[in-house]
């Protein structure tokens, strides 16, 4: 099957926005993606050591004790962006086994720097917490003067980085 | 004012946790239809190729911020009932030039992992892989880094917008903002013709 070309990425951007604006609307916030990975790392960590969970502070905050990490908003939501995109890309002919990367390395390189990106970015998003979505997207939004600088940050951090790795890219 | 429906409706997590889900799939119908699965679409943005991610994320934020404004206008939308994000400024900062290098290393951000894993694509299983082992490590050591994540040097204001820091309206931020996105895209348009390779 011939896949579909790309929405017109302003249509899928007001698209974007009124599902954004509906969250806002029905649950009184935003979207989210990187809150509900942390709690899949918390979970994991409280079944191989539940005593370990409840003494760090931060990891308590998610599981500790009785709490079950994945009783959360954000959780249901992620699950939702699976079956979302799933469906977008079935219906467009886009669901194919690819490693999309540069024409200068291998797909193995290309999963290498995979694995450092999100490490990096995983790090990121907790310390500032939350990522593109939860912070750029909808504190943007929202117009929270912190997520403002954060969204700034990112991009200034994107771009300057990508001036050392357009091997990987170009 | 009647909403946030699930504020003013009382609602249980039950009721609330199925709206996510299905808030969730509209989230993950949009970023697949913008190009969003696809980390070299992503990536071609950071080489002014591509910025569909620019002109996608403006019009989601401007369409939302506009919307927030006049349903609160309107008297239907109490902003002050809406989780908005508390400002850190310097952690925020710093976790946002280390989210910026892993996004030109990796290609992807979470939300867009989540595109891309849905769609089959071998590199966002890794990039998945390396955002729960960043998570892991950060969650370790955080309890030891708090001066800076939340205390005395994290830059800590309180649940602040850019309109009420400036002492102005909500509006007045808004107009601007929208005013920067429209020229935001003129230029990017601008910058596709001239440098532009769209991955299709």
């Amino acid at each position: 099957m011939q896949s579909k070309k790309y929405m017109s990425p302003y249509i899928a951007g007001v698209l974007l926005g009124l599902v954004l604006l509906g969250s806002f609307f029905i649950s009184g916030q935003g979207l989210g993606a990187s809150g509900a990975m942390m709690r899949v790392v918390v979970a994991a960590e409280k079944v191989i050591s539940p005593e370990h969970v409840n003494n760090n502070s931060h990891l308590a905050h998610y599981g500790g004790g009785d709490k079950n990490p994945f009783d959360n908003w954000l959780v249901f939501e992620v699950l939702g962006v699976l079956v979302g995109a799933l469906v977008s890309g079935a219906l467009a002919g886009r669901i194919k086994k690819e490693t999309n990367r540069g024409p200068r390395i291998t797909d193995k390189q290309r999963w290498i720097f995979a694995v450092v990106g999100g490490s990096l970015f995983g790090f990121g998003a907790r310390l500032a917490r939350g990522c593109t979505s939860g912070v750029a997207l909808s504190g943007g939004a929202s117009l929270a003067l912190g997520s403002w600088a954060t969204m700034m940050a990112i991009f200034a951090g994107a771009y300057l980085m990508a001036i050392f790795v357009k091997k990987l890219w170009t | 004012m009647f909403a946030p429906l699930a504020v003013f409706g009382n609602w249980s997590n039950g009721i609330n946790f199925v709206f996510a889900f299905v808030i969730g799939i509209g989230f993950g119908f949009a970023l697949e239809s913008g190009g969003f699965g696809n980390s070299r679409k992503l990536a071609w943005q950071f080489y002014f190729k591509d910025l569909t991610v620019f002109k996608v994320m403006f019009t989601a934020i401007i369409t939302a911020m506009a919307g927030i404004i006049f349903l609160d206008a309107f008297g239907w939308l109490d902003v002050n009932s809406m989780l908005i994000n508390p400002t850190y400024l310097w952690s925020g900062i710093a976790g946002g030039v280390i989210m910026g290098f892993g996004f030109a290393i990796g290609g992807y951000c979470p939300g867009t992992s989540f595109a891309g894993l849905a769609t089959l694509k071998v590199d966002a299983v890794f990039y998945l892989a390396g955002i729960f082992l960043g998570m892991f490590v950060f969650g370790e050591i955080a309890p030891s880094i708090d001066a800076f994540y939340s205390g005395k040097y994290s830059g800590f204001m309180g649940t602040v917008t850019i309109y009420e820091y400036l002492g102005v309206s909500a509006g007045v931020v808004g107009f601007v903002v929208v005013l920067i996105a429209l020229g935001g895209f003129f230029g990017a348009e601008w910058v596709e013709k001239k440098y532009g390779e769209i991955v299709e």
